[in-house]
């Protein structure tokens, strides 16, 4: 139980979780919920393992997976954009296919032995600065530092940029964007694959960095999910969302952490003494999860600062009556 | 056809826009029919005409939102052919509309700076800031460009929307019903802010149908009705107010309706110093009283967006009123839930038909029972009794000469005039004791709307009391007893129907100030 | 140019082809459509499951074909098709309920497993004791089945219709959830024998089968088709009844159809969303009684293959009509039932899942019209 290592490791898991949250996050601030963020990143881990495994190389895998996420998402974008379809079905559906195909496709994966991963490294001078150090710039994935700066560079993107100008303005008023030549189809057909790509990232970091092996679709146990949750949570700021995945990915080592010794804080530890119990610390993500939704939900209510406006509507150039 | 007096012929100036035979139809309506426009350079150009009348969408066209049917347009004397509203801004020609295309989250600076090509990329918020801050002084706008939209008065957003254009180099600016949504300080300082970027060379196209203010800001104006033009071009000069309303409003011949005599009973619904908000929480309601009795109806003139909406739903419990108290038969009816009110008998012929008065995939019987699902005959102890629905509807059906193959039909596939006929078929059959209808005939051809007026007549030979709100001037004189005038969320008159002037409820509707003998509204007044 | 609606779809295409398909909206919808809609989709999601079949080393027409003789080729198939089918139905009602009122219940698995897990509890505490009679143990286990799927789903109706709180997540979060607390119960306090299940139930605790009539009517033998499916069948048209005939399903679908068209009729939409996801979490809670009394006899880890899942896409294939969702149960119990000996195990996932695209694509066709045109040189 020592906080040090919790925390690496949160933020080690909490990568895979922020990944999947940018992703998401582009796609509903562009105005277009996709629910499908599991299926795509079981898509990304399985293609980007079983590229590692049969190629030798987890770069190539690494993009495959990204690849695979955005390709699925298309799927999701032609039918909820051009066809205007029930975000929320194709979302599901998305989920579906992704873990069946996933499945599918990694048979015989679950088997395979080591492969080569994406290399860890530590950063010279930041790892020796005490606390963050350790925790942050130590002997983490390069995929973990791809994260950090993934973050600043996203929240710029959005905020500070005309293309972000423009992405903001697609997901909360497509009409006004589209009465300023804005071109909202288009805008909103890019980030939904953004968003698949990342999400597929998300995935390949799981099997080819963080917990290497195919497990089906216990590989993500959830973790999609919790990615949509996060960006609820982080009202769709990426800082925020590094702040939940971090934090998301500590909780889940440290219920991991929870059950192994024999004493905790000088008392005899009751996950040690009886190991079913150890099931309801396991069920601490998914409660906590329910909590923020609703400490959130009240909020936004209350101060009006909720989910991009146009979120999961579907824009169609309207008639303006006469 | 006018009786403007010919104002002299102006001295040749060379034209910003000008707009020949244009044509425009949609289904089942002509809403320009050849119609001739022209702007001068650096005038203030005013286009009034009641609602329909076809002078939003003749400005539509000039924007590049539609394209004409035929006719054809020239901008400082080059002919043009605009494809979008892109287009039409490249040219010079920037609209801002009533409902404002505006990013509620983002700053002044980022929503003047949407889908434009520049900056490229990074965006340098306090460089456009200062450029745009210029802008605004140059114009007097007065606005901060680093506020959030939410955060602006519903004045400096449409400053924002001006600056818009200006931004992109907009010589031609139209507005349409700017202050529909303005108080009347920010009206002033809106026709300042006109007057300073006419100076500055702009020439400015302004759509209302409030007399008031043309006559303060407007140096020509034209005159629209039904589609055609009924004045061009006219100097304000030499003009009345009262000449120009006739002109809006018109009278044709009414249609002959027989009514029974006027006997009314006692008050059914007293309305007593309402006030509420609009969904943009700006006033709409401001002290509105007055009285209904039974067997009377009470027609409530207006143009569209003087809290007649907010109106009928603080009547029917579906929006708060902040004071004031509303009562039907003595009942406290304010402030109650539509379950609470429907249960008291009020019907309600909302205007929305298809939105909210009806489910468009259902059924038309299940429609039809949307009030009476909870009582017998139609509900049983524990459930719907499908046989007595289907006697209900198709009595209904056929009382009310409902068209359509059969009464499974789905809602969304009658034509407007049936949909009405089922909703007043669903409200009277409830027996109401007050029956609020809204906007009963619009968009219904001639049959329908003699059906529905005969219906509402029925109703009142039958003792109902029926408050009428209609933006048709004719019907609410045809159908009503007492007509009540609403400007700006206040009831500026009450009169007899057979007394009234037209020219002076015209007046009244457009906040003028008539010149005749309407007193002004006194909650008291009840005719004998 | 003609007047009319600009083209709504922005022209994709960096080459001109000489045609176009211009796209209208339709205003009615021919009553043939919805359904040949649906069954195009069937058959474009299962040529696309081919084809990834054959491209992952399958052979798609004898894995299809293998599919229909393993779930209907015999009696004995035939009943176990049925005995899949029986939590479908009653979760594919779950489902079909609540999205009837734009409710998206995807917590159906859960609700099943609560459902499971209260009727086991029945059993095992035991709440009824042991020896009592079937006839009293069986409806015990169902009503206490109910009450814990109905008070589980109760839970996400209540954050939605109070706080606005998105449906989705809540219900799949209480799908992992209760998916541990099952885990614990099977681990611990219940186990048997070190292995993830429990004491297997008494007789009297079984939901009867049609093999009970073995020495009665031979030809019974072997046939696990029970009762469940009577429950399930019966559930089917107490939903239809409930939709179309009672106050409560005429505001269901009122709201369904049109909020505000429900507000103005005075409906109280907070109270409805809390009682229909209840309603929607005790008929899938009755699914997990179902499973643990009429199947496998004892409370196991894993009880659901995911019906809760399939159940949303029963649902809609089955446009949300009760007797539908029979029809669309059975023809998806054969496929998980098929799908249990084919290699790889995701195929029916993955089939469903193009099932599902296929269909909401599909109805791009009832909204619009196409038409293909030369376009003008």
């Amino acid at each position: 139980m020592d906080p040090t290592v919790i925390l690496a490791a949160g933020v080690a898991f909490g990568t895979v979780y922020l990944f999947a949250a940018v992703g998401e996050i582009f796609a509903e601030r562009a105005g277009v919920l996709n629910l499908g963020v599991e299926g795509m990143m079981l898509m990304g881990a399985v293609v980007a393992f079983g590229t590692a495994v049969a190629t030798g190389n987890p770069w190539l895998g690494l993009v495959l997976g990204m690849l695979a996420g955005g390709l699925l998402s298309l799927l999701h974008a032609v039918i909820t954009i051009s066809f205007q379809a029930e975000q929320v079905v194709s979302g599901l559906a998305l989920t579906f296919l992704g873990s069946g195909l996933a499945r599918v496709l990694g048979e015989d994966l679950s088997k395979a032995g080591a492969i080569a991963l994406i290399p860890t490294a530590s950063i010279p001078v930041l790892s020796s600065v005490p606390i963050l150090g350790p925790v942050f710039f130590t002997n983490q994935s390069v995929l973990t530092y791809l994260g950090f700066l993934l973050v600043p560079a996203a929240w710029y993107w959005i905020n500070r940029t005309r293309p972000g100008l423009h992405l903001r303005a697609v997901g909360e008023s497509p009409t006004a964007a589209d009465t300023l030549g804005v071109d909202v189809y288009r805008l909103r057909y890019a980030y939904v694959i953004a968003g698949g790509v990342f999400a597929g990232l998300g995935g390949a970091t799981i099997t080819l960095a963080i917990s290497p092996g195919w497990f089906s679709e216990l590989t993500t146990n959830g973790a999609g999910w919790i990615a949509i949750a996060i960006v609820i949570f982080a009202r769709w700021n990426p800082v925020w969302a590094a702040v939940g995945a971090y934090s998301f990915g500590a909780i889940r080592r440290m219920i991991i952490d929870l059950q192994g010794p024999e004493t905790l804080f000088g008392f005899p530890n009751p996950f040690f003494e009886d190991h079913t119990l150890t099931f309801f610390l396991e069920m601490v993500p998914y409660v906590l999860v329910i909590v923020v939704l609703v400490a959130v939900s009240g909020e936004a209510l209350r101060k009006r600062v909720g989910a991009p406006a146009a979120l999961g509507l579907p824009y169609v150039r309207g008639e303006r009556g006469a | 056809m006018t009786a403007v007096p010919d104002a002299p012929p102006a001295p040749p100036a060379s034209m910003a826009v000008e707009m020949r035979g244009i044509v425009k139809r949609f289904p089942g309506v002509v809403a320009n029919d050849g119609v001739d426009f022209d702007v001068r350079l650096g005038e203030v150009h005013a286009l009034l005409g009641e609602n329909g009348a076809g002078k939003s969408t003749l400005m539509n066209v000039l924007d590049g939102l539609y394209r004409p049917d035929a006719g054809e347009i020239r901008l400082f004397d080059n002919p043009v052919d605009f494809r979008s509203p892109r287009d039409a801004i490249a040219a010079g020609v920037g609209m801002v509309h009533q409902h404002f295309a505006l990013v509620p989250t983002q700053t002044v600076t980022e929503n003047i700076l949407l889908g434009l090509a520049e900056p490229r990329f990074r965006l340098d918020a306090g460089r456009y800031d200062e450029r745009i801050a210029e802008l605004a002084r140059r114009h007097g706008l007065a606005v901060d460009p680093r506020a959030r939209i939410w955060q602006l008065s519903v004045g400096e957003q449409q400053r924002v929307e001006i600056l818009k254009m200006l931004y992109r180099g907009a010589r031609i600016l139209i507005l349409d019903e700017p202050t529909a949504v303005l108080a009347p300080q920010e009206a002033a300082d809106l026709f300042r802010t006109l007057r300073t970027m006419v100076a500055e060379g702009t020439s400015i196209v302004f759509i209302s149908h409030k007399l008031a203010e043309v006559t303060q800001i407007a140096d020509r104006v034209t005159v629209m009705r039904r589609g055609k033009v009924t004045a061009a071009g006219v100097s304000m000069a030499g003009t009345t107010t009262a000449d120009l309303a006739r002109l809006m409003v018109g009278r044709e011949a009414t249609e002959t309706i027989e009514k029974s005599p006027f006997d009314p009973g006692p008050v059914v619904l007293a309305v007593h110093d309402v006030e509420a908000q609009s969904d943009r929480e700006l006033p709409a309601l401001r002290g509105v009283s007055f009285d209904v009795r039974a067997g009377e109806i009470l027609g409530v003139a207006g143009v569209a967006g003087n809290g007649q909406s907010e109106l009928a739903q603080v009547l029917t419990g579906l929006r708060r009123c902040t004071a004031g108290s509303i009562s039907v038969n003595g009942v406290e009816v304010a402030n109650h839930t539509p379950r609470e009110v429907i249960d008291q008998h009020i019907g309600h012929v909302p205007e929305d038909r298809t939105g909210v008065g009806t489910a468009p995939d259902l059924s038309i019987a299940d429609n039809l029972i949307m009030k009476s699902y909870r009582d017998a005959p139609v509900a049983g102890r524990w459930s719907i009794d499908t046989g007595a629905v289907r006697r209900f509807a198709t009595r209904l059906r056929e009382s009310y000469a409902i068209a359509a193959p059969s009464i499974d039909t789905e809602a969304r596939l009658l034509s407007g005039g049936n949909l009405q006929r089922l909703i007043l078929a669903r409200e009277i059959a409830s027996q109401p004791r007050l029956m609020v209808a809204v906007q009963p005939t619009r968009g219904l051809d001639v049959g329908a709307i003699a059906t529905v007026h005969r219906l509402l007549l029925d109703q009142r030979a039958a003792g109902s009391a029926t408050v009428l709100i209609s933006e048709d001037l004719d019907e609410v004189l045809t159908l009503s007893d007492r007509v009540a005038v609403v400007y700006e969320g206040r009831i500026v008159g009450i009169v007899d129907a057979a007394d009234a002037d037209i020219a002076d409820i015209g007046l009244l509707m457009t906040g003028g100030r008539p010149s005749g003998t309407i007193e002004p509204a006194d909650a008291t007044r009840l005719v004998p | 140019m003609t007047a009319g609606a600009p083209a709504r779809r922005p022209q994709h295409a960096r080459f001109a082809l000489p045609w176009r398909v211009r796209a209208e909206r339709r205003l009615e919808v021919p009553r043939w459509l919805p359904l040949a809609t649906t069954l195009g989709a069937v058959a474009v999601a299962l040529i696309i499951g081919g084809l990834i079949l054959a491209f992952a080393g399958g052979d798609p027409i004898a894995i299809y074909a293998h599919i229909l003789r393993s779930s209907f080729g015999s009696l004995g198939v035939l009943s176990d098709t049925l005995v899949k089918a029986t939590p479908l139905i009653l979760t594919g009602l779950a489902c079909a309920l609540a999205f009837r009122m734009r409710l998206w219940n995807i917590g159906a698995e859960g609700q099943l497993l609560m459902g499971a897990w209260a009727a086991s509890a029945v059993v095992l505490v035991p709440i009824v004791p042991p020896g009592t009679p079937a006839i009293i143990t069986i409806p015990a286990m169902m009503v206490a089945a109910m009450l814990a799927g109905g008070a589980y789903g109760a839970i996400p109706g209540i954050l939605k219709a109070v706080r606005g709180v998105n449906e989705i997540i809540v219900t799949l979060m209480l799908n992992y959830i209760a998916a541990l607390w099952i885990s614990y119960w099977v681990f611990g306090p219940w186990n048997e024998g070190g292995f993830p299940i429990t004491p297997e139930f008494p007789p009297e605790a079984w939901l009867p089968n049609l093999s009970d009539l073995a020495e009665a009517i031979p030809a019974t033998s072997g046939l696990t088709v029970h009762l469940g499916l009577l429950i399930g069948l019966v559930a089917a048209v107490l939903v239809h009844f409930l939709l179309f005939r009672s106050r409560l399903g005429y505001e269901i679908r009122l709201i369904g159809d049109s909020p505000r068209a429900a507000r103005y009729a005075g409906v109280n939409v907070v109270r409805n969303t809390i009682v229909v996801f209840a309603i929607s979490g005790a008929l899938a809670g009755l699914a997990g009684m179902s499973e643990v009394s009429g199947v496998v006899h004892r409370l196991q880890l894993v009880i659901s293959p995911g019906y809760g899942f399939t159940a949303v896409i029963v649902a809609y294939i089955a446009k949300l009509n009760p007797y539908g969702v029979v029809v669309a149960s059975i023809a998806f119990g054969a496929l998980i039932l098929a799908g249990r000996e084919i290699q790889p195990s995701g195929i029916p996932a993955m089939i469903q899942g193009i099932i599902l695209f296929s269909l909401i694509a599909s109805e791009v066709f009832l909204r619009y019209r196409f038409r293909i045109e030369r376009r003008a040189a």
